[in-house]
């Protein structure tokens, strides 16, 4: 039973807050991803937890009990490091065995751990080699191993699955998920990926800048995300954000965006809705995700013509540039949906997979149809 | 690099080994020269052309272990055919040595030599254990003036160490630490200091911190962690740093000339005094010479493997 809590936590190098007043409960056995963009004070965050950093304000509980004047070692947490840091003049044995000979246990119940370890890792065969002689993923798994061994109250990972090329990390990110799975421990996994934040996840916990933007199931921080920054950090690719703004219509509402001739077809909720999110008339960003833009080659009922200009095909699906008005928005279409770019569509909004945000402050309205 | 050379490379790559020869022989001339002369008659010994071949023996180093007097009328019969081979080379030469008793008297030369050992692996000892303990400190905290510090420790090294002779001598006299061990050891050790420390921390920077912090969240100390993990990562830097450092106190000449004379006198100055009186025996010399390079060569032999890359430090990429 692990529970890991920081109350508002601060932290400065020199003149640079790099986390600002970071509130978080981590529950026993969550899988939690802290997700931002380099320099957002996860990795800091991670390293405060584990006691390889001091903070300057707050408190971080483990279990309860107040930590940060605790040294790294009196912890009991395993750390996962982004360059594996295994040790080249040790043996994948040896590496794995380092964290036990710090707590005198016997010859034979060290061996007993590290191949129960080696094990569930696949990585018996492996034990007498060097890792200078071993690939980037067994790496990484001698890395976890090491972390695993003397069982720890908590595991935290920055980024350990950073320094692999694409494939591997994709393979690399199952196992992590079924070692979870199987193994159950509090885990912390700092990643500036969404693609492995949204896989691995129990929750989410978002940075930027030093601050908490938002916590939540990656179902949650993708279908309602609290602000512009989470709305296209969160999703590949990136959500469409655009300045709109919103008209009444005789039986419905519009959202219009500058330069376009016709607004879109929106539920007349929308209007008591943006004003109980306390939206004023003007500053609104519209954000719709491009699976959210649907696009049909004929003429329909509330689709908007316009042009097609950019296609780019990926495959399995294509995204395709559309021009509304004076700005773009991509939309998400089947393979080879529209053949070619200057092809005149048809386009509407899923009104319920749109978001309204302050285009000031970022800030969501909250609305949902 | 192609398996299959052109002409090009191959007259290249032949130039450059007739290169290597070249240098290799104008750097180990002299020491052949010296070993040679080492193994002479002292007669051979300044020949000019010089003697290449000759009938090799051991009198020079007899003579260097030895004190010996001039002999002022020819050795006795029976007293020459009773002395044991040795000491018949040093009647051959016109000279006997001295005994008190049975016990023959030994020169100062393994005294001197002795004393070298003692300093020159005391001096580099500590000066490598400081100097790591202080790269590692600046390697891995935040100190208060860190560059400042840094810099200090470099300029120390910026005189030429004659410059500060003469005050050196007053104050090694004054404190009564002339003709001393502890005075050449602490002498040699600050010499070398700000080179060890500025060597380690080259080495101890390439060395990940993610290596310690690892170690400190599995739950040792940063003692536990530099013993386990930061020294034998840096046992190649710690290798060629007490390299050099060993052959700066081991070669020190103009401070051991000036504040030593006997019970702490090193080797360097004593092998000069040997020229002595009348005909310069360089063969003793040599001999002198010849042994006092052994230490170093078997040192510097001991941990070619880590010279190798010590030599090649931050030329390497990992």
């Amino acid at each position: 039973m692990t529970h890991i809590e920081l109350r508002g936590v601060q932290k400065f190098f020199g003149d640079v807050q790099v986390i600002k007043d970071m509130n978080l409960v981590i529950e026993d056995n969550e899988f939690i991803v802290m997700l931002g963009p380099s320099g957002c004070g996860k990795t800091t965050t991670l390293r405060a937890v584990a006691g390889l950093e001091t903070i300057d304000e707050g408190d971080i509980l483990i279990d309860g009990k107040v930590v940060q004047h605790l040294k790294a070692a009196d912890r009991d947490i395993a750390f996962v490091f982004q360059s594996f840091s295994l040790y080249p003049h040790m043996t994948v044995y040896e590496n794995i065995a380092f964290p036990l000979r710090a707590t005198r246990q016997s010859k034979a119940e060290v061996d007993r751990a590290v191949r129960r370890v080696a094990d569930v890792l696949r990585i018996a065969p492996l034990l007498s080699r060097r890792p200078s002689a071993l690939s980037g993923g067994d790496m990484q798994r001698v890395a976890i191993g090491r972390a695993l061994v003397r069982s720890p109250k908590a595991l935290l990972m920055d980024e350990p699955i950073g320094a692999l090329d694409a494939k591997l990390r994709e393979e690399m990110r199952t196992e992590i998920k079924r070692l979870h799975m199987k193994q159950g421990s509090t885990t912390v996994y700092v990643t500036h990926d969404q693609v492995e934040a949204m896989a691995l996840a129990d929750r989410i916990v978002i940075m930027n800048e030093g601050v908490l933007q938002q916590v939540g199931t990656p179902d949650d921080v993708y279908t309602h995300p609290a602000n512009l920054f989470v709305a296209q950090f969160v999703g590949s690719p990136v959500m469409n954000v655009a300045e709109a703004h919103v008209a009444e219509a005789a039986s419905d509402a519009r959202v219009v965006m500058p330069g376009a001739a016709e607004g879109f077809v929106f539920p007349r909720t929308l209007l008591g809705r943006l004003e109980a999110g306390g939206a004023k008339g003007d500053g609104l960003a519209l954000g719709i995700r491009p699976e959210g833009v649907l696009v049909e080659r004929e003429r329909r009922e509330g689709y908007l013509p316009v042009e097609a200009h950019i296609i780019e095909p990926l495959g399995s699906h294509d995204i395709i540039d559309l021009k509304v008005g004076t700005q773009m928005l991509r939309a998400r279409t089947k393979a080879g949906f529209v053949p070619r770019p200057g092809e005149k569509v048809w386009v509407r909004i899923d009104p319920a997979q749109a978001h309204f945000f302050d285009a000031e402050s970022g800030r969501s309205f909250g609305v949902r149809l | 690099m192609a398996a299959v050379k052109t002409p090009r490379q191959k007259v290249a790559n032949q130039l450059a080994i007739a290169a290597v020869i070249v240098i290799a022989i104008i750097f180990l001339a002299p020491i052949y020269w010296i070993g040679s002369t080492a193994f002479k008659p002292r007669a051979l010994a300044t020949t000019v052309p010089p003697t290449v071949l000759f009938q090799p023996e051991v009198t020079p180093f007899v003579k260097l272990f030895t004190r010996r007097v001039q002999l002022n009328r020819p050795v006795e019969p029976e007293a020459y055919e009773a002395a044991p081979w040795w000491e018949k080379r040093i009647y051959d030469g016109g000279e006997r040595v001295l005994r008190v008793g049975e016990d023959v008297q030994l020169s100062g030369y393994p005294d001197r030599f002795l004393n070298s050992l003692i300093i020159a692996v005391t001096s580099t000892l500590l000066a490598v254990s400081m100097g790591t303990l202080t790269a590692y400190g600046f390697s891995r905290f935040r100190v208060a003036g860190e560059q400042d510090w840094l810099f200090f420790i470099l300029s120390t090294r910026m005189l030429p160490p004659v410059v500060v002779a003469i005050p050196m001598f007053l104050m090694y006299r004054v404190v009564g630490m002339t003709d001393t061990h502890i005075g050449l050891i602490i002498l040699y050790t600050a010499f070398n200091l700000s080179f060890s420390v500025w060597l380690m921390k080259g080495f101890i920077d390439e060395i990940p911190k993610e290596y310690e912090e690892a170690a400190l969240v599995d739950g040792y100390t940063r003692m536990q962690a530099f013993f386990k993990i930061v020294l034998p990562e840096a046992a190649t830097g710690i290798a060629a740093t007490a390299v050099f450092c060993f052959i700066t106190a081991w070669n020190e000449y103009a401070f051991a000339l000036m504040l030593t004379n006997r019970d702490a006198q090193t080797a360097p100055p004593f092998i000069p005094a040997q020229v002595g009186s009348g005909l310069t025996d360089w063969t003793t010399i040599a001999a002198g010479t010849f042994l006092f390079l052994l230490p170093v060569a078997i040192f510097t032999f001991l941990l070619r493997n880590h010279l190798l890359r010590g030599m090649s430090f931050g030329a390497i990429r990992k």
